[in-house]
């Protein structure tokens, strides 16, 4: 069998063990470390970029090209809309994407025109999208309320389901870890941030919280009233315990993204497929190391002077304790 | 043992009773209902145009649903006034109106979804049926005006008709009518009702749309205030509007049809003809006239839209061509199809026979998946959109995990020492809440996102929480009972090393009923000695903790 599974053998027995609790201001150090040098990149790098949906204006795209390149888009653009500062790139094989600011209908007509003439298509072969400059604004208001009210009601379940409110608050910091971070790399790199990468974002909330949810579940499991042993050290143990599990979980979690990337990167270029697979890429590789090296600490960390509760009922009527 | 498998055939049982009811009524909606079995696409994978549209209305003023329907309503009526088929026409996140048409409008129909409603009231200076397309209209039966030269001194005059006006009216065809341009308020002008079975000549505006002030459906009342068991609908006007009315129905009531008659005008077309009764001097009308409360309501409502025009900003307008959409169509299943080989090899790697498992239960949640999206296309008329197949593809690994979190459980259950028949009934009660909690927090994302987002995100949200949903089902109605079944078979109960469920492998410290073999060597220093040694007492205290009570497991 594979050498993970003896890996897991090993963490599950304790004879191999990551010291996440025993070493958890270390990890945590490590976790600001990151979220401060990502902010200053993003700053020093001069903010986020954000696509056309958000700052509003119009999209061509020229589809069916025998050969993409940009070569003349930008003039057949600018001899109609000479104000309009074409951008133009290729995406994939056979496709050319023209960004300008916003022009008016007739003119948008006129440029489609112009520019399947140029490309030798069809002018039906040219998609048109114009955005509102209040589109992206829209959206993120919208996203940014569906965020608060989704924080806000998973902290509650979190809370009920695991009966302390630590636990909600250190997978909500491991969530918001994720998010931060993903945000980074979008800022650091300069990654286009549009409503698709928007979705991507978003999605993270899910996966962030499945995965420590998973972890949580087995180190309550571990400090269940009456469980033998110091809290802390129980704690470590579940989250090896669970590394492999964590592992797997992720890598199977990340394959489908990674094709949808690769595909809509490869075939399509920026676009719905890119933009929500890249967030949600970065988001559950984040994920993963946060649910161990974030989510735990700042639990461990908020229980530091705590014991495993005696039993107080009947073992048999004990919660989360084995049968 | 017998039990267990009854319990495992039973829940496999319903998982057939489950697809057969879903493949039924899939065959009802194709049979009796329209539907297809394959989904409808969305634009960005059929091609089309995509606007969508955000009402624009007065500072501070708050669009309400019930205004945003009427506005979706409008749209519709407009849309489909153009000869556009196969519009689709609905509200988003509580503001937003989409727009959705296939191929690409042409600069009128743009014009005339932008263009807000305007609603007002003529008097109704001549009416007829509508010509029937075709033919050629009868001649006029009514007598020419008098003294067609003379100069219209108000609204109602029938010296509007011109001889020129009232030869267009008895050639004019309902098709003909233009809802975009509305006609100047100071003249008059030939149209037809809204269901297009009469035309009017209709006199200049007498009151104007934003001078209605509300509109109620009320029960009728006769002259006693006696119930007449009718409804009728109370008109409110203000500013310019009650001497506008008052000055009408003074002049009209009492004329024979239609000279008594005004028109409500919306877009250009006759929503209603009224005929004036009294005289009404104070701006407050009630309209009666056999009314279903229906009827009564959508009247009301729409002078109530009336009241309040709103105009519609475009704020995103996407045009995908044919060619684009099937492209995409085709990257997202190839993306899913290399996700799933992915997965699938993986999960073999890992997991050996126990990835075969991996890849039939994905096999179900992929067969539940396609029956629900086609029903929900065929009956709630949901669109796959190219994030909807993201949502798709990236569930393949959500769904994996949850198969995952339940083998690892299992081989947890195995390092215990447990037989397998034990170990998978423990390892699935624990992973199965595991699994519960944790594709709750996934449907709470997705159904948050859903109810709160428009456009794109939504489809994405829709096939999200769709597939959390079919997770849940599959990993207790079938890959369970199927483990469950599987676990009787030699291959897999005596651990054989490519089952995935090898107890050596494992490092399963079980020799038998209550027997240990010794604490794991501790070679690497005190700490992990240390670590072994709690290792051990949590089996055997386990151990100890079942034989006192009695039970095996």
């Amino acid at each position: 069998m594979a050498s993970l599974t003896s890996v897991g053998n090993e963490l599950y027995t304790g004879e191999r063990s990551l010291p996440v609790v025993a070493k958890r201001k270390l990890w945590l150090s490590i976790a600001v470390g990151i979220l401060i040098a990502l902010a200053l990149g993003t700053i020093i790098r001069g903010g986020f970029v954000f696509g056309i949906e958000f700052t509003g204006g119009s999209e061509f795209r020229v589809t069916g090209i025998s050969e993409a390149s940009t070569d003349g888009a930008a003039e057949a653009v600018e001899a109609i809309a000479p104000e309009a500062e074409a951008r133009a790139v290729t995406l994939g094989s056979d496709t050319v994407r023209v960004q300008t600011d916003a022009v008016s209908e007739e003119q948008a007509a006129e440029i489609r025109a112009a520019l399947a003439d140029t490309y030798g298509v069809d002018s039906g072969e040219v998609a048109f999208s114009f955005i509102g400059p209040s589109w992206g604004a829209d959206i993120s208001q919208q996203a940014l309320r569906a965020l608060v009210v989704f924080l806000v009601l998973v902290s509650i379940v979190l809370a009920v389901y695991f009966r302390t409110w630590k636990m909600s608050v250190a997978a909500l910091a491991s969530l918001a870890f994720d998010l931060l971070v993903t945000a980074g790399v979008y800022g650091i790199i300069g990654f286009e941030v549009t409503p698709a990468a928007v979705i991507g974002f978003l999605t993270i909330l899910g996966y962030s919280l499945y995965d420590t949810v998973v972890v949580f579940d087995k180190v309550r499991e571990n400090t269940a009233p009456g469980t033998s042993g110091e809290l802390l050290d129980n704690i470590n143990l579940a989250v090896n315990q669970t590394l492999v599990r964590s592992i797997n979980t992720s890598i199977v979690a990340t394959l489908p993204i990674a094709a949808v990337l690769f595909i809509g990167a490869l075939l399509l270029g920026a676009g719905t497929l890119r933009d929500i697979s890249l967030a949600l890429f970065i988001g559950t590789i984040v994920g993963t190391w946060s649910s161990i090296f974030v989510a735990a600490p700042v639990y461990a960390q908020l229980r530091q002077h705590d014991a495993i509760a005696e039993v107080t009922e009947k073992p048999r009527n004990e919660r989360g304790a084995v049968v | 043992m017998a039990k267990a498998r009854s319990r495992g055939a039973r829940a496999l049982i319903w998982l057939v009773v489950l697809i057969a009811g879903l493949v039924g009524v899939n065959f009802s909606a194709v049979q009796w209902g329209g539907g297809s079995w394959t989904p409808q696409l969305a634009l960005d994978l059929e091609g089309g145009t995509q606007i969508v549209l955000a009402p624009v209305v007065a500072e501070g003023a708050q669009v309400t649903q019930e205004q945003l329907d009427q506005a979706v309503a409008i749209i519709r009526q407009r849309v489909d006034a153009s000869g556009v088929s196969e519009a689709e026409i609905t509200t988003q996140g509580g503001r937003n109106i989409v727009v959705a048409i296939p191929g690409e409008p042409d600069a009128a129909t743009m014009q005339r979804i932008q263009a807000s409603a305007k609603m007002e009231f003529r008097p109704v200076l001549q009416s007829a049926a509508a010509n029937v397309p075709g033919e050629t209209p009868a001649p006029s039966e009514s007598t020419p005006p008098a003294e067609p030269a003379a100069t219209p001194e108000n609204a109602w005059d029938q010296a509007w008709i011109t001889p020129e006006l009232q030869a267009e009216f008895d050639a004019f065809q309902c098709a003909d009518v233009d809802t975009t341009t509305v006609a100047p308020a100071d003249e008059p002008f030939i149209t037809c009702s809204t269901d297009q079975t009469a035309r009017f000549i209709l006199g200049p505006v007498t009151v104007e749309g934003s001078d209605i002030a509300d509109a109620q459906v009320s029960a009728a009342t006769n002259s006693q205030g006696q119930a007449t068991g009718g409804w009728a609908v109370s008109l409110e006007l203000d500013g310019e509007g009650p001497a506008g009315f008052e000055a009408t129905t003074r002049a009209i009531t009492g004329l024979p049809e239609p000279q008594n008659q005004f028109a409500v005008v919306l877009d250009s077309t006759v929503l209603m003809p009224i005929s004036s009764n009294a005289i009404i001097t104070d701006g407050n009308a009630r309209i009666t006239g056999g009314f279903t409360q229906e009827a009564a309501q959508g009247l009301a409502d729409q002078l109530r839209f009336g009241a309040l025009p709103i105009g519609f900003e475009v704020q995103s307008n996407e045009t995908i061509s044919a060619t684009l959409g099937a492209d995409q169509l085709r990257a997202g299943l190839l993306a899913g199809l290399i996700g799933l080989i992915l997965v699938v090899v993986y999960s073999v790697f890992q997991y050996r026979a126990l990835g075969l498992v991996v890849v039939l239960s994905l096999g179900i949640a992929a067969i539940l998946t396609y029956l629900t999206v086609t029903f929900l296309s065929s009956t709630e008329g949901y669109r796959l959109s190219l994030a909807g197949v993201a949502g798709l593809v990236i569930a393949i690994g959500i769904t994996a995990d949850s198969f995952i979190v339940y083998f690892e459980r299992i081989r947890d259950e195995l390092r215990e020492g447990k037989h397998l028949t034990s170990a998978l009934e423990t390892g699935w009660k624990r992973a199965f809440r595991t699994i519960l909690v944790s594709d709750a927090v996934s449907f709470l994302a997705a159904v948050i996102l859903f109810l709160l987002s428009v456009g794109n995100v939504r489809g994405f949200a829709f096939t999200l929480g769709i597939t959390t949903f079919i997770d849940i089902v599959v990993v207790a109605l079938f890959t369970h009972p199927l483990l469950r079944l599987l676990s009787r078979t030699s291959f897999f109960s005596s651990g054989h090393r490519w089952s995935g469920l090898d107890p050596q492998a494992l490092g399963a410290v079980y020799r038998g009923r209550a027997k240990f073999r010794e604490p794991v060597a501790a070679g690497r220093g005190a700490r992990s000695a240390k670590e072994a040694q709690k290792r051990q007492t949590i089996a055997e205290r386990k151990s100890a903790m079942a034989a006192s009570n009695g039970k095996e497991d």
